[in-house]
């Protein structure tokens, strides 16, 4: 749960862009932007292309603690 | 119904069937012909095999067949009936060839009774959930965009578990299933349903839930009409979708849940994004966040322009002043040079050296001076 979703990353993306696209940036702080865009939209096409669904079965023990197991596939 | 079969033998020693051909032909006839049909009729004669299987007899007042139910359809049948139970049955009609019988093979099997009971149970549930505001679209919350944690309530033996995980897969491969397993008919389903979606309730980063199931029998469907499992579903923290049976099937649950999807497929495709939608929105985040810059340099590179104008102006006219006073003086310097004056027809006797004879009384007699005109000079004598 280190990275964030990729919807927050989605709305960092949209956000950079909507500066980036106002009148008032300056061109350092437009440079700045324009880097941290790359750099996200770079690692986020990555993320995706890397992505593999995870299937984890819930299962409760006798003391009524919640664990997390693969999901066998039978 | 038309025969196709060459029934026009002619005589007995010509193209004799044997038993087995006919009822065979029969058999293939038949049960080529009709699809599951629902009867209605009394049940008699009942019995339960130790294998499992039930055998009776279905009659009206008129006429009677023989029924076959196999293990598991009798398992969900619950006891053997009385004799003159009224039941449906669902059933395809067949012919058993060892003994040249006519018979049902039963798949569902619902005593009048019941249903008649089960749908009194069902309208009472659904008047206390509408009396407590449980249907009302107003407690319906948005099915969130992106999710990445998916609570899946559902058999993990089932076949809705599978078209979920193939859906989600191939839609949005970002996301993680929680499974949490349940029974979802038969005796102990409900219960086990509420127990469940409790668990779901104590998952941390969960963002969604789905509860369902594949398509089965009306009554094997009953667990999501429960009033417990519809009242532990409305108390989940997170939205939920409901995917019970088939297209035409709606539970309680469906009507419970934000979102009432028509199959466990459907539920999965209304829960997650699709990748390709969501890469062709990174591509056009990629495009803006180019041209936004390319804007924002072309800004700077125009307003840039117009500085260096204003400056230009600014220090072209600092330069031009004291140049056209230079130019002036220039002027007023070669008016006033003696060689202009030479120009006009003027000469300039200098004796050595360089000293220019004004007076009369400098010219003695045999004096040597240079005569300067305007292109030179020469060499003179006083007489």
């Amino acid at each position: 749960m280190s990275l964030p979703s990729i919807a927050d990353e989605l709305a960092r993306l949209e956000d950079i862009v909507r500066r980036l696209e106002a009148d008032d940036v300056d061109l350092d702080a437009a440079l700045a932007l324009f880097e941290e865009g790359v750099t996200r939209l770079r690692a986020a096409r990555e993320r995706l292309a890397a992505a593999e669904l995870k299937v984890q079965a819930v299962l409760e023990d006798a003391g009524g603690e919640l664990r997390l197991t693969e999901l066998d596939d039978d | 119904m038309t025969l196709t079969l060459p029934l026009t033998t002619p005589g007995p020693t010509d193209d004799v069937w044997t038993v087995g051909d006919l009822t065979g032909a029969v058999k293939r006839l038949v049960e080529g012909e009709f699809p599951p049909v629902w009867v209605r009729g009394e049940v008699t004669q009942c019995r339960a095999w130790p294998s499992g299987h039930w055998y009776f007899t279905l009659r009206d007042g008129m006429c009677q067949v023989r029924c076959c139910m196999w293990k598991q359809t009798a398992m969900r049948a619950g006891k053997p009936p009385a004799d003159g139970t009224e039941v449906f049955v669902l059933a395809k009609p067949g012919i058993y060839e060892s003994k040249g019988e006519f018979q049902l093979i039963v798949s569902r099997f619902l005593p009048t009774a019941a249903i008649g009971a089960a749908q009194r149970e069902l309208e009472r549930v659904r008047a206390l959930l509408q009396q407590d505001g449980l249907f009302e679209l107003t407690r319906k919350r948005a099915i969130p965009d992106l999710v990445c944690t998916i609570a899946v309530v559902t058999s993990t033996a089932g076949a809705a578990l599978r078209d979920i995980i193939t859906v989600v897969g191939r839609r949005w491969p970002c996301a993680t299933l929680l499974v949490v397993d349940a029974r979802v008919q038969g005796d102990g389903a409900a219960a086990d349903l509420v127990r469940a979606l409790r668990v779901v309730n104590r998952l941390a980063g969960v963002e969604l839930c789905i509860i369902g199931r594949g398509g089965g029998a009306r009554e094997d469907l009953a667990a999501f009409n429960d009033e417990s499992v519809c009242r532990a579903l409305a108390a989940l923290r997170v939205p939920t979708i409901s995917a019970v049976g088939h297209e035409t099937d709606v539970s309680l649950t469906d009507l419970i849940a934000d979102l009432r999807a028509a199959t466990p497929s459907a539920a999965a495709e209304a829960a997650v994004a699709d990748i390709e939608a969501i890469l062709h929105r990174i591509d056009g985040v990629g495009r803006r966040l180019a041209h936004g810059l390319s804007g924002r340099t072309r800004v700077a590179a125009e307003r840039l322009e117009r500085t260096a104008d204003r400056l230009h102006c600014a220090i072209g006219g600092t330069i031009t002043g004291p140049r056209h006073r230079l130019d002036r003086l220039t002027a007023q310097l070669d008016a006033l040079s003696p060689l202009r004056v030479l120009g006009r027809g003027y000469a300039m006797p200098t004796a050595e050296p360089g000293r220019v004879l004004k007076r009369a009384a400098e010219f003695t007699a045999g004096l040597r001076f240079d005569l300067r005109v305007s292109d030179g000079q020469v060499k003179a004598r006083v007489e």
